[in-house]
């Protein structure tokens, strides 16, 4: 886990800010921006994985059964997977 | 097709270059292009990006999204940057410093950093012929700074440089038509694309990564937060773009146009424009005006496609 900016100093940057661990981000939790979160009615789900592939955060993932779910800790809640889902599988409800 | 796996019921790769928790908006779509743009590049991609949200939202230290060697550049420079890391590829490979391993190079910009500040290492890098894609991501202003217009705002959007009011309407002047400028270069592959089609803009990158010589790609990107709309509407906003004329997806390879989805009749500008809060000034005699003129540039740009594509026949 990279460190965090509040715990960061100058003397653990590397020269030109380089970032040695690509893809670090996935460590940053964007989960607590959100407002609303998808709720799933999985029966009627075709696992068409459309949800997934309009996924601005590109958080959600195949489960072992081939449904598509949202990771909380990425997911802000924006409802494009609700609004694109042909199959009506998922509603946004307000976070508790 | 390596790396490609089934993926429900359709084919699209896994590769996920770009790496979520990133920072942009909820609802973003220009990040949703950049990603779906991304999942395009093989291992081989070295990415140059100009300051902009994209940028920014990517690489706040010490975190970085992407998994492919990426460079921030100014604002200005990005395609001159990914002009000399063309150039230094091939004296290291004349030299036999590296593997004999096809590397591509892109550049991604927002629409500030092309149509405005960077056209001119753009033009410059196009002229030069070097082998690089540069994609920009239209999200019609310079969003990262708070909504200033730039020369790919639309006629009638208000920004915050170009606020509505009762003595102006907006922007006052026409999108910049940068695709025909780039063009107008003779370099061999320039494309208009959408994340609401996400697999002819996959497609479209592969095409123009695999092209030898410079390609462009022009990326249309709601952005919810600077056009005001929901957060769930990027889709569908830029369905209705392309459904009303506002933005049609075409290629043009070696000057010869081709449209990649014709509309047979155009939808009512203003299922485009009424969830906009950008465009919510405008009345119907100014959006009727705006409809004329986008669809005789649609009907030109169809003459375009059967002009060039005759001309090639011949
Ligand atoms: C030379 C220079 N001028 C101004 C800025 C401040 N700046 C940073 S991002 C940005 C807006 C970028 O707009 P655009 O290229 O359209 O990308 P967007 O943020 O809309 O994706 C501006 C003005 C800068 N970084 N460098
Ligand atoms: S301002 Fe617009 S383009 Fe920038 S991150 Fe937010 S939604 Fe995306
Ligand atoms: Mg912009």
């Amino acid at each position: 886990m990279a460190k965090s900016e509040n715990e960061l100093t100058w003397q653990d940057l590397e020269p030109g800010c380089i970032v040695t661990t690509p893809g670090n981000t996935t460590d940053y939790k964007t989960g607590d921006w959100r407002s609303q979160r998808p709720k799933y009615n999985l029966e009627r789900c075709l696992k068409c994985g459309v949800c997934a592939l309009f996924c601005p955060e590109g958080c959600i993932n195949k489960t072992p059964k081939g449904y598509f779910i949202a990771n909380p800790y990425h997911c802000k809640g924006c409802g494009i997977c609700a609004k694109e889902c042909p199959a009506y599988v998922i509603t946004m409800e307000e976070e508790s | 097709m390596e790396d490609y796996n089934i993926f429900a019921s359709r084919v699209v790769t896994k590769n996920e270059p770009l790496a979520p928790g990133h920072r942009a908006c909820i609802g973003c779509g220009e990040v949703l292009a950049m990603r779906l743009a991304a999942k395009a590049f093989n291992k081989n991609t070295i990415v140059v990006n100009a300051t902009g949200c994209m940028e920014i939202i990517a690489s706040q230290v010490p975190y970085n999204s992407w998994r492919l060697p990426w460079i921030h550049t100014l604002f200005e420079n990005a395609a001159a940057v990914a002009s000399g890391i063309e150039s230094a590829i091939k004296v290291l490979s004349r030299k036999n410093r590296i593997p004999e391993e096809e590397i591509h190079v892109v550049a991604l910009g927002g629409d500030g950093a092309t149509v405005d500040i960077g056209i001119q290492a753009l033009s410059g890098a196009f002229e030069r012929g070097h082998n690089i894609t540069y994609i920009c991501f239209d999200n019609e202003a310079y969003m990262n700074t708070g909504i200033q217009r730039s020369s790919a705002t639309p006629f009638g959007a208000s920004t915050t440089t170009s606020p509505a009011g009762k003595k102006s309407i907006g922007q006052s002047t026409w999108k910049k038509d940068t695709p025909s400028i780039m063009v107008a270069h003779n370099i061999p592959y320039v494309a208009t694309a959408c994340p609401s089609y996400p697999f002819d803009l996959m497609e479209k990158i592969e095409k123009a990564l695999s092209t030898n010589g410079p390609s462009y790609i022009h990326i249309f990107s709601v952005c919810p937060t600077g056009w005001r709309t929901k957060s769930d509407l990027a889709i569908r906003l830029g369905r209705l773009a392309v459904e009303t004329g506002v933005f049609p997806l075409y290629e043009v390879e070696n000057g010869v146009y081709k449209m990649n989805k014709i509309e047979t009749e155009l939808k009512p500008l203003s299922l485009y424009t009424k969830p906009q809060g950008r465009f919510k000034h405008l009345n119907d005699d100014q959006l009727s005006a705006i409809e004329a003129r986008i669809h005789s540039e649609y009907e030109a740009l169809k003459e375009k496609c059967e002009l060039t594509q005759v001309r090639e026949d011949m």
